[in-house]
């Protein structure tokens, strides 16, 4: 596997401008001839479509859900990030830049993360003028918020509902392609496999849920806009459906996989209520700016938070980052909630959850004040647990959210296998080894808008025409063994249900793969996964039939490649000997209980190849090099 | 607690279908209503059975991908929420709850409680979006854009597609949704220039799509999980008349 | 005009042709309730006014002439806002071709809005008969042409008659409380500041227009209209 992350020569603010002039065009009339598949429907993958189908291209795209408006970015809450400066007050794409590539722990590509600070810019004009209905001042113009602890106000919103409106810029973007004829929408198809002719990614093997039916489709080139794989945790705040399948497949089929192991918990979701929890609510971020964090001093507290006195309460961020306190970044004020759970002094009726208290606000400001900030989420945990936040303090408590590891790129989007583009959430992406609040939407529509469909063009331009279709017996040969693997899992018929798999699978990462991660817990996952994964397949009971919608098949072979997966994240967990970001190895805290990164030794991607199930993957590594930005230790004190 | 379920079962779109009856026990009042479904699921796979068919995905009630009718009610009994944010605590022990997909021609169902919604899709392919090439916009504060406006379009744009509101509608019409889409654009500026054919094209699309006519009763707006409002429905009614009369396309 | 035709392509069109034709048919109700009002003032004057619609619009118009052109208008009035209403309605049933085994929908819906069908089907009956009692008088059994207040005391008098045209007054103040509120729903008044006395309004016109026609048979019966 050869990595050749394809950084154009030049200053790092001038490279993506001169990249652009460097790419080749293809002629206008021949887009049309050019066939591209898009399989994800997402910021990412819809932006993508509608913008290749607006060139010209002629494109397929698939989703699993029913539409493509039901994608999971649909569920994006918070915001986007855009270097507008429009409030005046110091912001810049260098800022922006900075800011990024420090929030990520220095782990992520210099001159990729420029380039997504200058399209940001392009990204809000875009929206905009689709009908995005941004936040809006009296004056007219676009209001602007400060978000996830940056220092300027740079962040775009649409209620507590950005990315569903972003999405549904796209997908209205994407549908009017349809329309055109240019896009051919197809709902309801899971991809199972990705087909190769001569090195090349030249299609993929589909389901249609619908009927069963096992299709082949050829193109051009494929870019897989899939998300990422929180679901390996089973509880997270994804969707159900969100999968690691499409980028696994394709990791076997050659593509090397980055950072698998850089995961981002979120400290502020509802905690998980009884076993039959099927996923984690995130509560805005935002809750941080009034509520106070606790827990009891003492472990096994169990009385009631209106009888523990103020002396028997620790406000243990407080009192650790006296500056920051309740507003510390994601992966440290997550890190500390499980440290005081651990410690046997979480609270709720599990003992799994942290106070998120609002009665001192509540004194200060009055509840109409807080009703006016937070009424919709605290109207949201009421119905979810029934408890009323404005008399008891909410419990809270982190889970997995987004992924920064994904397919390994280079400056192009491309995977390590030529015509496989990965974008958004599904490549390893700009965010190093942690993502700032608000810039996961900003990535994926960056990705799909701006930087694909001009670099798909240089790949095509410089193809050698052919007429591979999918009467090419590589198509026959992938389809046999998808249809051989729906059989095989139908057949077992055994005595546990794919559901009591995944929640098993995920307790074990939660607990050596998650927040905190050991060696010896590491070692432990290592041993434990291979006996689960054979424990699936010889004891799976997966109903129904291959020829019909099956929903639990569906769920079975997703659960069946993260029982592949979870094993090549607890390698790289394992071989990154070093706390960086969202990845914290337990062995590596400074005195104060702090990551401690290794720059020396861990200044790179880790870059893994597929050597079969249950063969030790192969890392390769891609150098990081800072030019731009001094390396520093993170400190909020 | 304990429940009795009749549940809607139909193997295929040209099945037959019937209620099956179920006993969901042991039910925390914690639970969502799906969590319900789940653990209900898990029992009939044990037993040998098919597990119960329905949507779902996000679980936080944006994706608009569920949906069915508990006791005849879409989402069931709760205002402004999905079936995935109902939980539990809203029945009572014993409670006989009836669970049937959304009934509608053009929303055929798919197998139990799924059905086909893609006519949804079809509106908006049909004018629902605002013509802009990727790259071409103007810098974005360049068009000043009206509280007022912004907030109409934002309340408008919230709608999630569930569907809910054809399921609930006696005359199956997907007007609310149609409506909502031809508010939010017509309330933008970016949305002018495509304003009036935009109108034209979805509201024949929808007819086309075998959806019924809005008589104004208001059970889409009861229903609705987002609080879209029978107003959007008037905003699209005068659209329509202007697109005839006052910017006659042609 | 082939703007008005392209009306009836689309669901939204047909309602606007009702929602005019609506329109048409309130003017004439409540024209015909306030022109009534005169049998208050005896018979001559009711007489009057029956013969002045007849001459209305002399001498541009023939005696009658300009009354039968409102006929024609509101028979075709009528016509259409019938024809749309069953096209509509055949229409919706076709769209939820199988229904629910529990529908919990009709509690949410006013009871005026879930009547419209049948109020517009007992509205035609009737108008057919009230034409034939007092205008044509075939179902009239003392029908005197030319004397309006006659046939209207007389009619009345009698009590199955009086109590069904009572009766046939509330579908009628149905009809019309939701018709008007759908007609500025139909034709998009959604000004929010106007918003929240629509039904007010539409309240108002149904209970003026009801308690109007009621009070006719109400006073013939009391002794209040007669000789």
């Amino acid at each position: 596997m050869e990595l050749n992350s394809r950084i154009p020569a030049g200053p790092v603010d001038e490279k993506w401008s001169r990249h652009r002039f460097e790419m080749k065009l293809v002629n206008p009339a021949n887009k049309r001839k050019h066939k591209v598949i898009v399989v994800g429907s997402g910021l990412a993958g819809a932006a993508a479509s509608a913008t290749m189908a607006e060139l010209g291209y002629d494109v397929d795209c698939f989703c699993f859900q029913d539409s493509p408006r039901r994608a999971h970015s649909i569920a994006a809450q918070g915001g986007i990030n855009a270097a507008k400066n429009y409030q005046a007050d110091g912001d810049s794409v260098q800022r922006l830049f900075y800011d990024t590539v420090k929030g990520g722990d220095f782990r992520a590509r210099e001159a990729n993360v420029h380039r997504l600070a200058e399209i940001s810019l392009n990204i809000i004009d875009q929206c905009v003028a689709q009908g995005v209905p941004f936040a809006r001042e009296y004056g007219g113009n676009l209001a602007n918020r400060s978000f996830g602890g940056a220092q300027v106000s740079r962040t775009f919103y649409a209620r507590g509902q950005t990315g569903q409106q972003l999405l549904l810029g796209a997908y209205q973007a994407l549908e009017k392609e349809v329309r055109s004829g240019k896009v051919r929408m197809h709902t309801r198809h899971e991809m199972l496999d990705l087909v190769l002719i001569d090195g090349r990614a030249r299609g993929i093997v589909t389901r249609d849920l619908m009927n069963g039916a096992i299709e082949s489709w050829a193109a051009d080139a494929v870019v897989l806009a899939t998300g990422g794989y929180s679901n390996v945790f089973f509880l997270s705040t994804n969707a159900k459906g969100c999968n690691v399948t499409a980028i696994w497949r394709a990791h076997r089929r050659g593509a090397g996989f980055a950072n698998p192991c850089f995961t981002q918990i979120h400290p502020t979701c509802i905690p998980p209520s009884g076993d039959y929890q099927s996923k984690l609510t995130l509560m805005s971020e935002s809750l941080r700016n009034d509520g106070r964090i606790w827990v009891p001093v003492k472990q096994g507290d169990t009385r009631p938070p209106k009888d523990i006195p103020e002396a028997e309460r620790d406000y243990y961020l407080e009192r650790h980052y006296p500056s920051f306190g309740n507003l510390a970044p994601r992966d440290i004020a997550s890190r500390r909630a499980k440290e005081a759970v651990d410690e046997g002094r979480g609270v709720g009726p599990s003992g799994v959850g942290v106070y998120l208290d609002f009665r001192d606000s509540i004194g200060r400001l009055g509840r109409d004040v807080i009703a006016e900030r937070y009424g919709n989420l605290f109207d949201m945990y009421a119905n979810i647990t029934g408890e009323n936040p404005y008399e008891v303090p909410m419990r809270i408590y982190p889970a997995p959210h987004y992924t920064m590891g994904g397919l390994w790129v280079d400056y192009n989007l491309m995977s390590t296998v030529p015509g496989l583009h990965v974008a958004g959430e599904a490549n390893f992406s700009d965010h190093g080894a942690n993502r700032l609040g608000a810039s996961a939407l900003m990535q994926g529509l960056a990705d799909g808008y701006f930087i694909l469909p001009l670099t798909i063009g240089d790949y095509i331009a410089r193809m050698k025409p052919d007429d591979v279709d999918t009467s090419h017996p590589a198509f026959a040969d992938v389809e046999r063994e998808v249809r051989e693997q729906a059989e095989r899992l139908l057949s077992i018929n055994g005595s546990r249900t794919v559901n009591d798999f995944h929640r098993e699978l995920g307790a074990l990462m939660w607990e050596y793969c998650g927040m905190a991660r050991s060696e010896e817990g590491l070692r432990t996952a290592l041993r434990k996964i291979p006996e689960l994964r054979e424990q699936f397949w010889r004891d799976v009971r997966v109903p129904g039939g291959a020829a019909t919608l099956n929903q639990s098949l569906e769920h079975a072979g997703r659960v069946a490649d993260f029982l592949e997966f979870a094993e090549l994240m607890c390698y790289d967990a394992l071989d990154r000997d070093e706390s960086c970001g969202g990845h914290f190895r337990v062995e590596h805290e400074t005195a104060e209980g702090e990551a401690r990164r290794d720059d020396e030794r861990f200044a790179h991607a880790s870059v893994w190849e597929f050597t079969g199930v249950g063969n030790t993957p192969k890392k390769h590594r891609e150098e990081l090099t800072f030019e731009s930005v001094q390396l520093a230790q993170r400190s909020y004190k | 607690m304990k429940l009795k379920l009749h549940v809607w079962r139909q193997n295929g779109p040209g099945n037959e279908g019937r209620f099956e009856d179920y006993v969901a026990e042991n039910v925390s009042e914690h639970m969502s209503f799906l969590e319900m479904l789940d653990v209900v699921n898990e029992q009939l796979i044990a037993r040998g059975d098919e597990p119960i068919a329905f949507d779902h995905d996000c679980r936080e009630g944006i994706c608009g991908s569920c949906g069915f009718m508990i006791n005849g009610e879409p989402h069931g009994p709760l205002p402004s929420t999905t079936v995935c944010q109902l939980h539990m605590r809203n029945y009572r022990d014993g409670d006989e709850l009836w669970i049937e997909p959304w009934r509608a021609t053009a929303f055929p169902v798919i197998r139990d409680l799924i059905v086909d919604r893609s006519p949804l899709d079809r509106i908006v392919q049909a004018g629902g979006y605002i013509s802009v090439r990727t790259g071409s916009a103007p810098e974005a504060n360049n068009i000043a854009v009206p509280k007022a406006n912004a907030d109409l379009a934002m309340d408008a744009a919230e709608c999630i597609a569930c569907g809910a509101c054809v399921a609930a509608c006696p005359n199956a019409s997907a007007m609310l949704f149609t409506g909502a889409k031809v508010t939010h654009l017509g309330a933008l500026p970016q949305g002018q220039p495509e304003r009036y054919t935009r109108v034209v094209e979805m509201v024949t699309m929808h007819d086309d799509e075998g959806f019924g006519h809005c008589t104004n009763h208001g059970a889409c707006q009861t229903a609705c999980p987002k609080n879209i409002k029978v107003d959007y429905i008037g905003r699209l009614n005068a659209d329509l008349r202007k697109a005839k009369f006052r910017h006659p396309a042609g | 005009m082939r703007r008005v035709f392209s009306l009836w392509d689309s669901t939204v069109g047909k309602k606007i042709m009702m929602a005019t034709t609506g329109v048409i048919l309130i003017g004439f109700v409540v024209g015909h309730m306030i022109g009534n009002l005169k049998v208050y003032q005896g018979a001559d004057a009711f007489n009057h006014y029956a013969e002045g619609l007849r001459t209305v619009g002399e001498p541009f118009f023939g005696s009658g002439q300009l009354l039968w052109i409102i006929r024609i208008v509101l028979l075709a009035a009528v016509g259409i806002h019938i024809l749309a209403a069953v096209q509509l309605v055949m229409r919706s049933r076709k769209a939820r071709a199988i229904g629910y085994r529990k529908y919990e929908g009709d509690m949410v819906f006013s009871y005026a809005s879930r009547t419209m069908t049948w109020g517009g089907l007992i509205i035609l009956g009737f108008v057919v008969y009230h034409l034939m009692h007092l205008t044509f008088g075939n179902a009239h059994p003392d029908f005197v042409h030319g004397n309006a207040y006659h046939n209207f005391v007389t009619g009345f008098q009698s009590w199955p008659v009086s109590i069904a045209y009572i009766l046939t007054m509330i579908p009628l103040g149905f009809h019309l409380y939701h018709g008007f509120w759908s007609m500025l729903q139909t034709f998009g008044a959604t000004n929010p500041k106007m918003n929240h006395v629509r039904r007010p309004i539409a309240a108002a016109l149904a209970g003026v227009v009801v308690l109007g026609n009621i009070s006719f048979p109400v006073a013939v019966l009391a002794g209040l209209v007669g000789y």
